[in-house]
């Protein structure tokens, strides 16, 4: 029985060998559109050889409820699954909260079948584990929340908050450790899971809008490195690859989203972003901008022979990405060549704007980094931005005192024409002024995304084609 | 112990490079699928919940594991299938150039 036993654990261990591998290929075609749906499949099979193996283990007598579990999870999964593209970014931070919940509970369970006799590493890994996937579940939920629009999104911010937060996350640590030398100590446990969770709400609440590609990538690493613990606590070397996967890829896109937006990495790793400048909200004298009519729009629009388009998250609260792709259409089909310019922070998530986009069925070959398009400025006709602020704003470049100083900004300001539409004058989320607005080369459209660049194309298309 | 410890982290270490060197390559275009077919993977999670399940060594834990395996398969099932979705999403311009 044992040597049977034995057996089937070999068996099962080279299971996950061959998961670990599938997940690794699935990352590795994950790099560019050719191969990434490839990549979905062997992530499938992979997911589906673990969890098969995982039924043949010793000691499972239960396979009616894990049937029953799997089949609610798939329920709740496919709708999830099935979410417009505008809500994906609320969808992941979701999921985040999702996949930290699993591994909270796992470990809280372990926690509470091992007490009182809890080795040392493992009870340590377990609070690593816990701690961390328990201040992902109530941060990811907040994010959700404020993406969502249910939770109000502007950042709150108090005196010490720092402070407040480190002294909570220590304390969490002080009874982790007190929790190592005494695994006993059933009362303290949930005490310390219940800090986490407020850590969680605690670290977002100072969060605003511009800083949520950040926030979700951090979270997504904390994700990935509570699973990791997980598969410490559980000897589980599947797990520890596919955290440790996880964690990089969350911990690499924070890097570059907290390189786009000047932050240091130190301010990523502490989670100390959305310090809101009081900037001078109140020194906004009258100045003049000029406006111009869909119809004006249009002729500056067919008589340039190179476009460079701006989304930012405006377009996606808009929805204005299927009108965007009518303008790409009645632009090229006059032989104008026009591309969109991504900056790596448009939006609400790392690569928001190129999903959009894409749903809209432009060609993601005409979508351009920010490096790569920043030196066309200059032989650019006309810059559209639509629904983009900070990413526009040239103060980043010069004003030292600006709040956004030395963040790195598209040069649309070197083009020929610069056209920002815009709701109104109201200074974007952060409450920044945009310099851009005033210039002489600057034409403000008014008017939601999505109609203005409707009237635009509907411009376009009466005259003459 | 000590040697499962080290065996862990020797896995941890290389996965963790393996993440950095592989990652670093996706394209910036792809960055929203990457985040929600990593969400998908990390739900692996679910095999310690399925064990949890399956063993009923307590009903605390039998609980506690049936709602981890949901929360686990719904981030598999929603992560693959909203992946994919983007994913078809993704074209290159038309052969027929204008």
């Amino acid at each position: 029985m044992t040597e049977l036993a034995g057996n089937t654990q070999h068996i099962i261990e080279l299971i996950y060998l061959v998961a670990s591998a599938l997940f690794i290929l699935a990352l590795k075609w994950m790099n560019t559109p050719a191969t990434a749906r490839r990549g979905i499949l062997a992530g499938e099979i992979g997911m589906v050889l673990a969890i098969g193996g995982t039924l043949l283990q010793h000691g499972i007598v239960d396979y009616k409820w894990i049937a029953i579990a799997l089949v609610i999870g798939s329920g709740i999964g496919v709708p999830l699954g099935l979410v417009q593209m505008t809500a994906v970014p609320q969808r992941t931070a979701l999921s985040h909260a999702f996949g930290a919940f699993c591994v909270t509970l796992v470990g809280t369970a372990e926690f509470y079948l091992g007490t009182p006799s809890i080795p040392g590493f493992k009870m340590s890994v377990l609070c690593v584990e816990v701690i961390l996937g328990g201040l992902t579940v109530t941060g990811s939920l907040m994010a959700a929340g404020k993406l969502q629009e249910v939770l109000p999104q502007r950042p709150i911010t108090y005196k010490g908050q720092n402070f407040v937060n480190l002294a909570l996350l220590a304390s969490t640590a002080v009874i982790a450790v007190y929790l190592v030398h005494n695994p006993g100590a059933t009362h303290l446990y949930p005490v310390m899971v219940g800090i986490a969770l407020v850590v969680g709400v605690m670290l977002v609440i100072p969060i605003g809008g511009a800083d949520m590609p950040t926030v979700i990538s951090l979270l997504n690493s904390y994700a990935g490195l509570s699973a990791a613990a997980m598969g410490f606590v559980l000897n589980n070397k599947l797990l520890i690859v596919a955290g440790a996967l996880d964690g990089s890829s969350g911990f690499i896109l924070s890097v570059i989203m907290s390189k786009a937006m000047n932050r240091s990495f130190t301010n990523v790793v502490f989670g100390a972003f959305g310090q809101v400048a009081a900037s001078a909200a109140g020194a906004q004298e009258a100045r003049p901008v000029k406006s111009a009519s869909p119809e004006e729009a249009a002729g500056i629009l067919a008589a340039a022979s190179k476009v460079v388009i701006v989304p930012g998250y405006g377009m996606a609260v808009a929805q204005a990405q299927h009108k965007v792709r009518e303008l790409y259409d009645a632009l090229t089909k006059r032989g104008i060549d026009v591309r969109f310019a991504i900056h790596p922070v448009a939006g609400r998530m790392p690569g928001h704007m190129n999903v959009l986009l894409a749903e809209a069925d432009v060609p993601y070959d005409r979508l351009m980094e920010m490096d790569d398009i920043n030196g066309d400025f200059p032989q650019t006709d006309v810059s559209l931005i639509i629904g983009a602020n900070d990413v526009t704003n040239p103060a980043a470049k010069t004003d030292q005192s600006s709040p956004i100083y030395g963040m790195p900004v598209l040069d649309v300001e070197k083009s020929h024409t610069v056209m920002v539409i815009k709701r109104s004058m109201n200074p974007g989320f952060a409450g920044i002024d945009n310099p851009l607005y005033y210039m002489d080369q600057t034409l403000m459209l008014f008017g939601d995304a999505k109609v203005f660049v409707g009237n635009i194309v509907k411009e376009l298309s009466s005259t003459h084609s | 112990m000590g040697s499962t410890l080290i065996d862990g982290l020797f896995v941890f270490m290389l996965a963790a490079f393996i993440g950095f060197e592989v990652i670093k390559r996706i394209s910036p275009l792809l960055h929203t699928p990457l985040m929600s077919i990593t969400n998908a993977l990390d739900a692996i999670a679910v095999v310690g919940a399925i064990v949890l399940v399956g063993k009923h060594e307590s009903r605390l834990s039998f609980i506690l594991g049936i709602l981890a395996v949901i929360a686990a398969t719904s981030n598999i099932v929603g992560g693959f299938l909203i992946t994919d979705r983007m994913l078809r999403m993704f074209k290159t311009s038309r052969p027929t150039k204008p």
